[in-house]
């Protein structure tokens, strides 16, 4: 497997960070593969911009930052507003398809979506959306296997919470086991600014 | 040597950062104690063995700033513990009277900085590299240090066992300088078997007290440690001593110990210094770099590689003692060093100064807050060349 650059966005309280650790974790431990996990460290509180960013490789990883991704993970329009633009050609945009709306985009870039926060919200805790992305990452990409990621998400989330944070994941790789052969959505074109006015 | 307590290693493969794998690693070397005024970005280190200590039998102190939390441990290690601290720019300035004071002592323990931006209180959650000379030179007087620098979580881990071991075999305070990058990064760390964690002990006296000096040395020049109980008079100071480790005020006092001091450690640097090398043998520019940078670095050298240019790397583990001869006898087959280095301008100087004019050195500075873009270093590669 080649170099595999990936951004998980959203805002702070999503869960963005743990979402960029199971996943790095998954291949790093249960893969045998290389993974880096790097964020923008900074006094992020609940509800502003947050970032992390993981690359996958079967190599060890030297430079460990992403600049282009190949895979965005969008958990907010800011995000997506933030780091869209930066994705490769071709590369691969999931979003939470609630909070995130598409406009212009890169050529060839496929669009994945799932409305991860209803479903955590089915599942009694908002919390938990960031889990069910991970399970849809894992579904729509087939990068990291099912029992990997699984059992990062098992090994990662606080003690008696492991029952719910699973059930999110089934959910999310239920959904992404769907979306992985579905057409790509066209980009809708948002009349209102992409200043955060929509 | 002996080997690591199985009760408090976590062997296995784990994903974590570089802070976290920092604490394991002074953990598995033995660490029992640490005191600390926690400090962005090093929080994580002691937030983590404050966490462990419990079930280790460990102890850690949240003291009222660095100057008591650098004091603390060296009492602890008087009372028989390893033990360290860990801070970071701000709280590395402050714990210079108690490096010296270790270093005069011969305490064996480690300081941990975790660099961010400075000066002052800079940029807390960025990293930068701009401690290094102040590790060598921080503390008053004339003295050697040990100072290793970790590029990524596993290195973290790995070096502060080597921290402490150095620490132990040369009585004298060992400096893990890592960077905020480092620190925050998260990746595969591997923590071996206990019994594959080999361990200097500490070098307690087998002499009887009645024939214990506490600054007698032999062969090697380090002395022979007692601990507090162990029913040994013994006398510790930082004035001038003399081997009974009383004060004696006198110039020949002072060249007879300051001269210990530096010569135990630089008559034995050969085996301290550690640095990873790649393609120096066909390389006509050499690119030295340490801690983060030194990752960054890697992808300016496979471009300029692309371009035809013969580049080799050294990456410094080491870095004081610092690799004087082995640089020079590099400088003198290469047309130009190039040194990135998250500062405006440091372990250049060494750079300089251990090549004796045989080739050009070339800086990348950078003052900090993010790590270098590799098309800075490249074109610098580029411009050394030329």
């Amino acid at each position: 497997m080649p170099v595999t650059e990936i951004r998980v966005a959203g805002f702070g309280g999503q869960g963005v960070i743990l979402a960029g650790m199971i996943i790095g974790k998954a291949f790093a431990l249960y893969e045998n593969g290389y993974a880096t996990l790097t964020q923008s460290f900074g006094p992020e509180a609940r509800g502003s911009a947050c970032s992390a960013q993981v690359i996958l490789s079967d190599q060890p990883i030297l430079y460990p930052y992403v600049t282009q991704p190949d895979i965005l993970i969008a958990m907010s329009q800011d995000a997506y507003h933030r780091f869209a633009p930066t994705l490769k050609e071709n590369g691969l945009l999931l979003i939470e398809e609630d909070l995130v709306r598409i406009s212009q985009l890169k050529p060839g870039v496929r669009v994945r979506g799932i409305p991860a926060t209803r479903i955590a919200e089915e599942l009694g805790r908002r919390l938990v959306l960031n889990i069910v992305m991970v399970g849809f990452f894992g579904a729509v990409t087939g990068l990291v296997s099912y029992d990997a990621l699984r059992k990062a998400v098992e090994t990662s989330v606080p003690k008696g919470t492991e029952s719910l944070n699973l059930r999110a994941f089934e959910r999310g790789w239920e959904h992404g086991s769907h979306a992985a052969h579905a057409e790509a959505p066209e980009a809708v074109p948002i009349e209102r600014g992409l200043n955060g006015h929509d | 040597m002996i080997t690591a307590d199985p009760r408090a290693v976590l062997t296995g493969a784990h994903f974590i950062d570089g802070d976290h794998a920092c604490t394991e690693g002074c953990i598995a070397a033995g660490a029992r104690f640490a005191a600390g005024y926690p400090i962005t970005p090093s929080t994580e280190i002691v937030e983590r063995f404050a966490e462990r200590a419990p079930e280790i039998g460990g102890r850690f102190i949240q003291m009222e700033d660095e100057l008591a939390s650098s004091i603390a441990i060296l009492g602890a290690v008087w009372a028989g513990a390893k033990a360290f601290t860990v801070t970071s720019g701000p709280g590395f300035s402050l714990m210079m009277e108690h490096l010296g004071l270790a270093v005069m002592t011969e305490t064996p323990c480690v300081f941990v900085d975790v660099q961010r931006g400075g000066p002052s209180t800079g940029l807390p959650t960025l990293p930068a590299q701009g401690d290094m000379m102040q590790a060598r030179w921080g503390s008053h007087g004339d003295y050697e240090i040990i100072a290793l620098s970790p590029s990524s979580p596993q290195e973290c881990f790995d070096l502060a066992i080597r921290a402490f071991n150095l620490s132990e075999e040369f009585r004298v305070p060992v400096l893990l300088m890592m960077d905020e990058a480092v620190g925050h990064m998260t990746e595969k760390v591997v923590i071996p078997p206990a019994d594959q964690i080999l361990l200097y002990p500490r070098r307690y006296t087998k002499r009887p007290p009645s024939e214990y000096w506490p600054y007698e040395f032999g062969e090697d020049l380090v002395p022979e440690m007692v601990r507090a109980g162990m029913g040994y008079r013994f006398h510790i100071t930082g004035l001038t001593h003399d081997e009974r480790g009383y004060p004696a005020m006198s110039a020949e006092a002072q060249n007879k110990l300051v001269r210990r001091l530096k010569e135990k450690i630089l008559r034995a640097k050969d085996r301290i210094i550690t640095l990873e090398t790649e393609a120096l043998e066909e390389a006509d520019v050499v690119v030295v770099a340490y801690g983060i940078t030194a990752r960054v670095a890697q992808r300016a050298i496979e471009l300029a590689r692309k371009e035809g240019i013969r580049v080799g790397k050294i990456r410094l583990i080491t870095i004081w003692p610092f690799p004087d001869e082995f640089l020079r006898h590099v400088a003198m087959r290469i047309r130009a060093f190039v040194v990135p280095e998250l500062n405006l301008g440091q372990i250049i100087r060494e750079v300089e100064r251990a090549s004796c004019g045989f080739c050009r050195v070339l800086g990348v500075p950078h003052a900090g807050g993010t790590v270098h873009r590799p098309e800075e270093i490249l074109e610098v590669i580029e411009e050394a060349a030329r």
